[in-house]
């Protein structure tokens, strides 16, 4: 009798660890295939019902869905929103690990931090974790294929290469500087502005809601910038000033998490004249507020970041991102929050000058 | 000075454009005098610069990068050329060691492609002492019996196994002799990969190596090929004796298993 009972124990313990731990942890400090990246959101929705959704809004030129996760708490109206995109292209893993990392500091950070859970009362985040699914999963297949850039569509018939770069062929100025028609090419625009099913899709589901939306946040690698519309250089954007004003308060942000410098300006200036990306035409549908991050680092590692660098480079940029967001909500939202301080010291001041008593 | 379609409306609404006038400078003339630091010409000048000093004063133990351009001046040169100055920071990334550096560099303009032309004085950088690094490492190759070689530096998920960091080093400082040769003011080269790197028998006492370089041109976004054959020792530094530029490679041709 005494033999079972020391035999059980262990065993017992054993079954109570694994019934505990099989839950095991998401590592955001690891770069995940796509199909662990699929599992997560499937489990996001799982642990966290009343917050998250999934919503599939187009197929990349494979076939497969390409889903975003929605995150806010429903007020049941037609809620003011922020987009989030990663990994346009296949080798910049350092971007959907962004995208999971900013999901999870929301999901984490909403029910203790009075802002966060304000924003998330009052706006809805739609974060695409990974956009060119088709190129991301090519870039894992191999160590051949880990740089590749383009989506995975054919290229035109009398074309020995395949892949468009989806961020040329959105529909803003495209065509015009900074690509190669050369369908080999890694900057090659597709055969026609919004040729891509990918590209396509952020078009069909953002076109129709663009009135919504405050922030276009498009998350790239490498190089330590954050750039601002137009990437043509004879075009500026009608708030340029703004734009410049809250990257660099995004850049300061950045700075203060690790001492990262990223610089900030529009792409002709800082890095080279580019025509039809995604950042472009979000600001040409009207969405105010819109960026391009280029994440870590500025060459050595390139691409091929150490896993060891995920975690300070998804803190520095949720600082970042965070900055143009807070910026963003606060401007639509404590506006009639100002408007009543202001008339309450108003009245206080003149009770005070008048002596009148405001009881 | 706008470059809207002729033939039809406008594909997107003019109201969320304020077209920058006068628009008297095209895309195609460089910035001429005093540069912006943070813009593109003094940034792309100061990485040739990087690779200029990796040249001569990088070593397996002694990498250099740049740090900041504090200032950058740029003039033509009547029609066969354009000169820059610039005032910047270099970083020795394995000491973590700054140093300010000015340079002058030259490209040429012409028919056929000219390399740049570079002088910098960063010398103390050379202050760096690499000495005993260098000299336990070329012992331990030069007595091996088995000739070295590694691939994939770094790998996929950005490792790289820190007894191969070395070699990582010296193919990314065999390639800048490249990375110089090549740039223009329209190309930012970086090492993207260290595909192979593997040690050759030698009669005499450089190590040697054949090496399989993958370039990343910020610019083109373009991955370029290269093989190398170079040698190594501490006396001598890096000495590319063959280079050669592989072809484009079709991602066509590999269909890799996706699923």
């Amino acid at each position: 009798m005494l033999l079972w009972r020391y035999d059980a124990l262990p065993l017992l313990l054993m079954s109570l660890m694994y019934f505990v731990c099989n839950r095991v942890e998401y590592d955001y400090y690891k770069y995940h295939p796509m199909s662990e990246i699929t599992s997560w959101m499937e489990q996001l929705v799982k642990d966290h019902p009343d917050v998250v959704t999934i919503v599939k809004y187009g197929k990349t030129y494979e076939n497969k869905d390409i889903s975003l996760l929605k995150i806010g708490l429903n007020t049941g109206k037609e809620k003011k929103a922020i987009w989030m995109d990663c990994g346009i292209h296949a080798r910049e893993w350092i971007a959907p690990a962004f995208c999971q990392y900013f999901v999870r500091q929301i999901l984490q950070t909403y029910k203790t931090d009075a802002k966060m859970e304000a924003m998330v009362k009052n706006m809805d985040f739609y974060v695409t974790p990974v956009l060119n699914i088709d190129g991301y999963i090519y870039s894992w297949a191999s160590n051949t294929t880990r740089l590749w850039r383009k989506n995975r569509s054919p290229g035109p018939s009398d074309c020995g290469c395949n892949g468009t770069d989806l961020n040329r062929n959105f529909d803003a100025n495209w065509g015009t500087v900074g690509v190669s028609f050369n369908c080999c090419s890694q900057t090659y625009p597709g055969s026609k502005p919004m040729s891509e099913p990918e590209a396509r899709s952020v078009a069909d589901f953002l076109g129709s809601r663009k009135d919504s939306f405050l922030c276009f946040l498009t998350i790239h690698s490498y190089g330590q910038l954050l750039l601002v519309p137009y990437g043509h250089p004879n075009y500026t954007a009608p708030n340029y000033d703004e734009l410049m004003m809250v990257g660099l308060g995004a850049a300061e942000a950045i700075w203060k998490v690790h001492g990262k410098n990223y610089t900030v300006g529009t792409s002709p200036d800082v890095l080279y004249a580019n025509s039809g990306s995604s950042r472009d035409w979000a600001r040409l549908q009207g969405i105010p507020l819109t960026y391009t991050f280029e994440l870590r680092d500025k060459g050595t590692y390139g691409f091929e970041l150490p896993e060891d660098q995920i975690q300070p480079t998804c803190e520095e940029a949720y600082s970042g991102a965070l900055h143009i967001i807070t910026y963003a909500h606060d401007k639509t939202f404590s506006g009639a929050v100002a408007t009543s301080a202001v008339t309450l010291w108003t009245v206080l001041l003149a009770a005070g000058v008048t002596g009148a008593t405001l009881m | 000075h706008s470059s809207y379609r002729q033939d039809t409306t406008p594909l997107f609404d003019t109201s969320q454009l304020s077209i920058a006038s006068p628009c008297t400078e095209t895309f195609n003339v460089m910035a001429t005098g005093e540069l912006n630091p943070n813009h593109y010409p003094a940034r792309r000048a100061a990485q040739v610069v990087q690779h200029y000093l990796n040249t001569r004063y990088g070593s397996p133990f002694r990498l250099i990068g740049v740090q900041k351009v504090h200032s950058a001046n740029a003039e033509d040169v009547a029609d066969s050329g354009r000169k820059y100055q610039l005032e910047l920071s270099v970083k020795e990334t394995i000491s973590n060691t700054t140093e300010n550096c000015s340079a002058e560099l030259f490209f040429p303009r012409g028919v056929e492609q000219h390399s740049p032309k570079v002088q910098a004085s960063c010398e103390a950088l050379l202050k760096i002492d690499t000495k005993a690094q260098e000299e336990a490492l070329y012992q331990e190759y030069k007595r091996n019996q088995s000739l070295v070689s590694a691939q994939n530096l770094p790998d996929s998920h950005g490792r790289i196994a820190p007894d191969m960091e070395p070699f990582w080093q010296l193919g990314i400082l065999a390639s800048s002799f490249i990375m110089l040769n090549e740039s223009n003011e329209n190309t930012l080269y970086n090492v993207a990969q260290v595909a192979n790197i593997t040690q050759l028998a030698t009669e005499d006492d450089q190590l040697k190596f054949d090496c399989h370089t993958l370039l990343h041109d910020m610019v083109s976004q373009e991955i370029i090929h290269w093989k190398l054959l170079f040698t190594w020792s501490p006396p001598e530094g890096v000495k590319v004796l063959q280079m050669e530029k592989l072809p484009h490679r079709h991602e066509q041709e590999e269909p890799p298993n996706t699923n």
